[in-house]
């Protein structure tokens, strides 16, 4: 057992509103230079749809993630090393700007410089590649709440295997619905950027599993860009140099959440320690399908196990940390609750960063199978848990995106979330709590106690319950490189070589 | 000094001695600057009827250059028998003509692409300018001073040899015709403008990609030696 530490992150789907306050956050940050306007590390997809860049699950066109062999090996979707060195000079796989969107700003000046005319000046649009005057044909969220939309809602892959009568309801004017899915860059154990990058400039950092781009080593063979499954390497035009999401490393590392999660309105997201084995990670990401999304939740140990600890002080993990492991959220809506799956394991890089599934918007009609209205309120509850399949928003396709098709799976999690619901409403509403709804929570394998946990960290929680985030020891990080003492003194001074391109 | 020193003798020297010095400088302290500025992003159809092209052909007609240059006995015996100096010459013209189209579309595409205009920089300008000269008087004397590879290696050869055991003999080359001439004076302009230049990007060819691991890991802290409390002795710790 080689255990390693992951900061890892949740998203609570059921609370994001879509208000791209993450992205922003993100984008203010990190992305608002030349060559990186078009990038967002955080972005908000509204689903089903097409996403961004525009149908980036279509692993058949842009050739992302691993994938396993006849023998049942694990091997590189995008490439072997002779092919990928083979393609250095064009890679057919690589997504093209405009497949994310031509980044664009408006011409301002012209409102104050324009001459005296018969009508109002305007702000034209122009490229910010070539500042010249461009249409503005899409953005990084240009189907935002288009749900039910024949052009992006319709063309979402992981529709796949829904049902066709229930995909046609979707589009029906008044049957229209669509959740919000954040993402940043899954972190992953076995990212396939790592494993495409020719020149070995990515890297998964040891002690938190924060995969970087050294943008020293980078020479823009830009494999790292199309082998991601996630698209979230984006390709810096300008400065010639591949970039990603750094989890807000230097924020984690002064105690502060990333900005995407410290920034959200709804409180979607959690953030905390996971310990894994890393020994385990080929077997799980090469794991047949069936099994696969066992096998990642499987990879995660257990940081109240006295052999893990063990394992864990020996390869070097602080005491302080595998404390933060236990107390992390990310381990009980995961594993303590099994509430929470990766986006899209069968991409087999083993993302770590998780996702609660949303439930459906409650009522709806039943006419041919679909949820009925006209209920006795006290049997609403009960009725919608029992027909969760019928939910507005497919289970099939909740289970595509997030348990590797397995409908069972998100049934679990949907039923104990729904069993959360009812039992905290009998209680707070009726003040009872009868034995119909105590069977009904011993159904969706949980306890009075257990949903009271679920309630407390997924409505109450304050900030350090959110984020618990362990301190990082750069002090003796830097104990390798020369006395800390005397860094501190320095600290700041130096010459560094600006981030522009080179000739 | 008169001009053939200069261009033959000189020129060669200060080429290679830039190419040497200034690439590791630049390695060592500007290793951001080191990228092939791949524009793929912005433009791609006619990127890949440039790109594949050019840089296929160039390869393997600078292999070929550089085999002769090493070996050049072992390009005299291939050539001993006529029809196989024939197919040699052949698959060289065709190697250059091919390069000499990539190159072509990626001017077109650089003069005419708004977004690739947007990153060009002069010095691209005259990257391309050069290797345009270099193709064209190569295709030039590929076919009007035939058979190079027959006679290359009495000529070419012995004189780059001379320059690298530091006994110059610029009298092999400065007789020859101007064309020749050009070709020589545009690699060593090529050589010297390589480490100011995206060209740096040809040393960066990532070959030991083929043997590291698929995984990187990183850790900040290296190993040392802890007193862990309880234990009486101090445990290494990975970090």
């Amino acid at each position: 057992m080689k255990v390693r530490a992951q900061m890892s992150m949740l998203f609570h789907l059921d609370k994001c509103i879509g208000c791209h306050t993450c992205s922003v956050a993100c984008k203010n940050i990190w992305t608002d230079r030349q060559g990186a306007e078009y990038m967002w590390w955080n972005n908000v997809e509204t689903r089903p749809g097409t996403g961004y860049p525009t149908g980036w699950e279509d692993q058949e066109h842009y050739e992302g993630g691993w994938k396993r062999d006849e023998k049942g090996r694990l091997k590189l979707t995008l490439h072997s090393k002779a092919k990928g060195l083979g393609r250095l000079f064009f890679n057919p796989a690589l997504p093209k700007l405009d497949d994310y969107y031509e980044p664009f700003t408006f011409r301002y000046g012209d409102l104050f410089d324009a001459e005296d005319g018969t009508q109002q000046p305007t702000a034209m649009p122009i490229s910010m590649v070539t500042g010249e005057s461009i249409d503005i044909e899409t953005g990084p969220n240009w189907d935002d709440d288009l749900g039910g939309s024949n052009i992006y809602a319709r063309n979402d892959i992981s529709l796949e295997g829904v049902d066709p009568a229930v995909r046609a309801q979707m589009e029906e004017i008044e049957r229209v619905v669509f959740n919000y899915l954040p993402r940043i860059c899954n972190h992953c154990l076995n990212p396939a950027c790592v494993g495409a990058c020719p020149s070995g400039a990515i890297y998964k950092r040891g002690e938190d599993g924060v995969v970087l781009v050294n943008e020293d080593k980078c020479r823009a063979w830009r494999m790292c860009v199309a082998a991601c499954p996630y698209k979230k390497v984006y390709y810096n035009w300008s400065a010639g140099k591949s970039e990603k999401c750094i989890l807000c490393f230097p924020r984690l590392e002064t105690g502060q959440a990333p900005a995407c999660a410290h920034s959200c309105v709804g409180r979607i997201r959690y953030m905390g320690v996971l310990l894994y084995d890393a020994d385990l990670i080929e077997e799980t990401a090469g794991a047949p399908e069936e099994e696969l999304l066992q096998a990642q939740l499987d990879a995660i140990l257990d940081p109240w196990d006295e052999d893990v600890v063990i394992a864990a002080e020996a390869a070097g993990i602080e005491d302080d940390w595998i404390q933060s492991a236990r107390k992390s959220p990310i381990w009980k809506f995961v594993k303590e609750w099994g509430l929470a799956f990766p986006l899209h394991a069968e991409y087999r890089t083993v993302a770590m960063m998780f996702y609660i599934p949303p439930l459906s918007p409650i009522v709806s009609t039943v006419e041919q199978e679909l949820i009925r209205l006209d209920l006795p309120p006290d049997q609403t509850d009960f009725e919608l848990f029992d027909s969760i399949d019928k939910a507005r928003l497919p289970i099939k396709y909740l289970a595509n995106l997030f348990s590797v098709g397995d409908e069972d799976a998100i049934k679990r999690v949907l039923r104990k979330m729904l069993a959360v619901r009812i039992y905290k409403r009998r209680q707070s509403v009726d003040g009872v709590i009868d034995e119909a709804t105590l069977a009904l929570l011993e159904e969706a394998g949980t306890n009075p106690e257990e949903v009271e946990e679920i309630y407390r960290l997924t409505t109450l929680p304050k900030m350090h319950e959110r984020f618990v985030l362990p301190p990082y020891h750069r002090e003796q990080g830097i104990e390798a490189q020369g006395d800390p003492l005397a860094r501190k003194g320095v600290a700041g001074l130096g010459y560094l070589d600006p981030p522009v391109r080179g000739a | 000094m008169n001009a053939d020193t200069l261009l033959f003798v000189v020129a060669p020297y200060v080429a290679l001695t830039l190419a040497i010095v200034v690439s590791v400088l630049r390695w060592r302290r500007h290793p951001f600057s080191v990228s092939a500025l791949s524009s793929q992003l912005l433009e791609s159809k006619k990127l890949f009827w440039g790109t594949v092209p050019f840089h296929w052909g160039i390869s393997l007609i600078l292999v070929g250059h550089f085999l002769a240059l090493i070996t050049p006995r072992s390009i005299e015996l291939w050539n001993g028998e006529p029809i196989r100096l024939y197919l040699l010459e052949l698959t060289g013209l065709a190697l250059a003509l091919w390069a000499g189209f990539g190159l072509a579309v990626l001017i077109y595409r650089r003069v005419t692409q708004a977004r690739i205009r947007a990153v060009t920089s002069p010095m691209d300008v005259v990257v391309l300018s050069v290797i345009f000269v270099q193709i064209v008087t190569g295709i030039w004397i590929a076919v009007g001073y035939r058979y190079g590879s027959f006679w290359g290696t009495s000529v070419f050869v012995p004189y780059v040899r001379s320059l690298l055991v530091f006994q110059p003999e610029p009298e092999l080359v400065a007789a020859l015709p101007h064309v020749l001439k050009a070709h020589v004076i545009a690699f060593w302009t090529f050589l010297a403008l390589f480490p100011f230049t995206r060209l740096v990007h040809i040393v960066t060819v990532p070959i030991g990609y083929l043997t590291r691991p698929w995984q990187r890991v990183v850790r900040l802290q290296r190993e040392r030696w802890v007193y862990h409390p309880g234990s009486p002795r101090p445990i290494r710790k990975n970090r």
